[in-house]
């Protein structure tokens, strides 16, 4: 409001203003208004909290605390403060948390979009800062703004193998997060109390969302609203399958909406065999020796020397951090903790270090907890389905433990080293 | 008279505090965020919101805007483009790094899947998605010219 001998002044600049995202004149759409912007942030605010919480929850299911191996924010400082053991039950736990995550963060595309178009008449206030709270306000909006759109962008682009953003994946987007949250959080404290008045009151607050010059509508509130959850809708029906094997073909636009081939092989895989660069004589009966070191010293073994062992079946799935999982797949090799006797440790297994056959790749050498180990469940598998390993699925052996991130369920592994990490 | 002393208008000192603490967890993670290639890791956070703020949303705005224009008087036409069309290109922000092929070899190299499926599937989904659209302006033409007149 202009008060005051202004007022001519500004009525007859506010002609040429009007032209300029700074006049509110500017803003036509009759959709902008408290109420709509609370309905969104108020399904922001639940929604963003559940992919935060599962987002720390991934983090701590590779247990960054374990080994360096596993740890890709070695710098992390305090914010590892909340750290834990990662459990092996329930067998699906990280099925379930990042399929949530990735799931329900590409739902909430289309709100997190209608909530900036929302608002963005905000974004030219002028004058540009009434107090320095109110600056300060607007410097924490570029923060929450940007950071949101960080994290949305940079997940995005990870679930589809687009690396493209400055740096490696697992530092941007949990920094990011973090930065991102503090913003979030003293948005939603200044905010909510607003948006809950708005929600409660039928009869709508008039604010400076509100346009001064409205066009006539051509959509209701509601009516966008429904256009909204359409979008959220259409993702999440295209994009859920790649969590449920039955439901797969329905994800049409998701990455591990297909399956491979067909037959005991015929699940999800991360990473190919020849992508990872194991050759088929890197496999081979002659050429594969499984080393097992721990306290008693080295003990070398063939497929066919393992093959002797007890053998045990497990029914567990592959969950990637990426957000696609399958269903559980019937595993059958040697106890972690059988191997974990043949070096010494009868009865009391201890941490593991694992390494694979791959030359390269971030995770080709990764650390399992003695929880993981002890759990009869945790296996190096040889077979899968009833039938031997494919090349794509680790052959010669590879580990699955239950609960586990997909990554540390190291294929081809070379070489198991038990002992306190 | 004396004149009133100028003061520094600071605003509720609750929220200066609030705000505080929220730049001072945001720091602490931002200087380790920024442990890299800091330049071109600020240019995404901040160029997110630009590209977003000052790109993205003038770009579909303007174009709602146009669309709106040109239907002219017959706005309730408006929504049988309008809703088609944001539901297509709203997959196809999401997923336009597998649906233009530009992370095809990758993709195909690790997953042992076939990227080539992505584009047919969009297009396939937009025809849909404008069919049903079509359909549904169709049935409800229908019913307005069935309908007695001088209702």
């Amino acid at each position: 409001m202009v008060h005051g001998p202004f007022r001519g002044v500004v009525a007859t600049y506010g002609r040429n203003m009007r032209r300029t995202p700074f006049s509110p004149a500017f803003w036509r759409s009759p959709l902008r208004g408290p109420w709509f912007t609370s309905v969104l942030g108020v399904v922001l605010l639940g929604g963003i909290t559940v992919l935060f919480v599962t987002g720390l929850l991934s983090y701590a299911a590779y247990n960054p605390d374990l080994s360096a191996v596993n740890d890709k924010t070695p710098g992390k400082g305090l914010l590892g403060f909340y750290l834990f053991s990662w459990p092996t039950d329930p067998h699906w736990l990280y099925r379930l948390t990042q399929g949530v995550h990735v799931t329900l963060g590409i739902t909430l595309i289309p709100v997190l979009l209608a909530k900036l178009w929302s608002v963005v008449p905000k974004l030219f206030t002028l004058p540009p800062a009434r107090s320095l709270a109110h600056a300060l306000e607007r410097l924490s909006l570029l923060l929450l703004v940007g950071g949101g759109l960080f994290e949305f962008v940079t997940g995005v682009l990870n679930v589809q193998l687009d690396y493209i953003f400055p740096g490696s994946f697992y530092p941007l987007h949990f920094y990011g997060a973090w930065v991102f949250f503090g913003a979030f959080v003293a948005h939603a404290v200044l905010k909510m109390p607003i948006a809950w008045r708005n929600l409660r009151q039928l009869r709508e607050e008039r604010n400076d969302l509100v346009s001064l010059n409205p066009d006539p509508p051509t959509v209701s509130r509601r009516g966008a609203l429904g256009l909204v959850g359409g979008g959220s809708l259409l993702l999440f029906g295209t994009t859920v399958g790649q969590d449920v094997d039955g439901l797969r073909w329905s994800a049409v636009l998701a990455p591990h909406g297909a399956d491979p081939g067909s037959g005991p092989g015929g699940f999800q895989i991360n990473k190919t065999a020849a992508y990872a660069g194991i050759t088929a004589a890197d496999r081979s009966e002659e050429g594969w020796r499984l080393v097992v070191k721990g306290r008693t010293g080295t003990v070398r073994l063939s497929r066919a020397e393992l093959l002797q062992l007890p053998l045990h079946s497990s029914a567990l799935p592959i969950a990637c951090v990426e957000g696609w999982s399958t269903s559980d797949q019937w595993w059958r090799g040697v106890r972690l903790r059988d191997l974990a006797a043949l070096v010494g440790y009868d009865g009391d297994p201890p941490d593991l270090f694992v390494q694979s056959l791959q030359r390269h790749g971030a995770f080709r050498r990764a650390a399992l907890r003695a929880n993981q180990v002890a759990d009869p469940r945790s296996l190096l598998a040889l077979f899968v389905n009833g039938e031997s390993l494919t090349p794509d699925h680790g052959h010669p052996a590879r580990i699955i433990v239950p609960a586990a991130p997909g990554v540390l369920n190291t294929k081809w592994v070379a070489e198991l080293t038990f002992g306190d990490l | 008279m004396p004149r009133p002393r100028f003061t520094l208008p600071l605003g509720s000192p609750l929220q200066l505090l609030l705000l505080a603490c929220s730049f001072a967890l945001s720091a602490y993670a931002g200087v380790r965020l920024l442990d890299g290639d800091w330049f071109e890791i600020a240019l995404w956070f901040v160029g997110a919101a630009l590209i977003h703020d000052l790109l993205l949303l003038p770009l579909y705005a303007t174009a709602d805007r146009l669309l709106v224009r040109a239907t002219g008087p017959r706005r309730t036409w408006v929504a049988y483009v309008r809703v088609p069309t944001t539901l297509s290109l709203l997959l196809l922000l999401v997923w336009f790094p597998l649906i233009t092929g530009q992370v095809t070899r990758r993709y195909d190299a690790v997953t042992g899947l076939s990227a080539d499926r992505f584009l047919e599937h969009w297009l396939l989904v937009t025809a849909v998605l404008f069919a049903g659209s079509a359909g549904l302006f169709v049935v409800r033409l229908r019913r307005k010219s069935a309908a007695p007149h001088g209702r």
